[in-house]
């Protein structure tokens, strides 16, 4: 409805339709500053995220991890390899008789983007197919590709035909 | 209705345009000390978890500075008196 000649009333569609479809596609500085903000704010919840969960894991670090049977000795021949999950079921984990006495198991977790590492017999080493990330057999470190760290060390203990898990042990990378 | 004079808007908008790009920056900041701070976590490195939020609210605060600078600045009006009937129908 049209306002009358003269008037200074608005006309009444102004009200309805107060902004041209151009003006509304159209960002101005202030929003787009708002916007970098609350990006910043999300970056700030996430650190938040990292520190809380850093408060978490100190709480439960104190409590020793438990000593698991994984396999038997006579599962892992030499060159063998047996998967087992420690310490709970959602960590998957690698052992390997590289020796007849020596036994090494790591987090089955790649450090880069938490693929599985299968142990290669030909080569000696962890590899990771994903993004060929490979990792010493001996001591879990990088020897190629992408992963930014060791592997996580699993402890492990052979007694009475029996081998247990024992610790975790983080890696240092150059350690 | 004046408007202000170009020298005024040539500096505000400058001013404007130097804030933006100061809160790209610190954002930009921001992002690599999320990704420094998560990976250092991962690496088992857990106490930088507490430097690492504390830099990162400190980044943020200064971004709410900026917006509530820009946002002050761009809401002042281009004109020293308000036009009436403020709005895009408005030909003047």
């Amino acid at each position: 409805m049209e306002a009358p000649p003269g008037s200074s009333k608005k006309p009444l569609w102004t009200e309805e339709f107060s902004v041209h479809a151009a003006d509304d596609r159209y960002v101005l500085r202030r929003q787009f500053t708002k916007f970098l903000t609350l990006t910043s704010f999300g970056m700030l919840v996430g650190n938040g995220w990292i520190y809380v969960k850093s408060l978490l894991d100190a709480r439960t670090r104190g409590a020793a991890l438990p000593h698991a049977p994984i396999a038997t000795s006579a599962e892992v021949p030499v060159g063998g390899v047996k998967l087992f999950r420690y310490p709970t079921a959602q960590d998957n984990c690698i052992l390997v008789r590289t020796a007849d006495a020596r036994l090494v198991a790591y987090s089955q977790k790649c450090t880069h983007l938490s693929c599985a590492v299968v142990y290669s017999s030909d080569n000696r080493r962890l590899e990771c197919p994903c993004h060929q990330g490979y990792f010493s057999i001996e001591t879990g470190r990088v020897l190629q590709g992408p992963p930014p760290r060791p592997l996580p060390r699993i402890l492990v203990e052979e007694r009475d035909g029996q081998i247990f898990a024992t610790g975790i042990q983080m890696q240092q990378e150059g350690a | 209705m004046k408007a202000l004079p170009h020298e005024a808007r040539r500096k505000r908008r400058v001013a404007i345009d130097a804030a933006l790009l100061f809160v790209v920056i610190l954002l930009v900041v921001q992002m690599w000390l999320l990704t420094a701070t998560l990976e250092s976590y991962l690496a088992g490195h857990k106490s930088v978890a507490l430097p690492g939020f504390l830099a990162s609210a400190v980044l943020f605060g200064a971004c709410v500075a900026i917006y509530f600078f820009v946002d002050r600045l761009d809401r002042a009006p281009e004109r020293e008196e308000q036009p009436h009937g403020f709005g895009p129908w408005d030909i003047h």
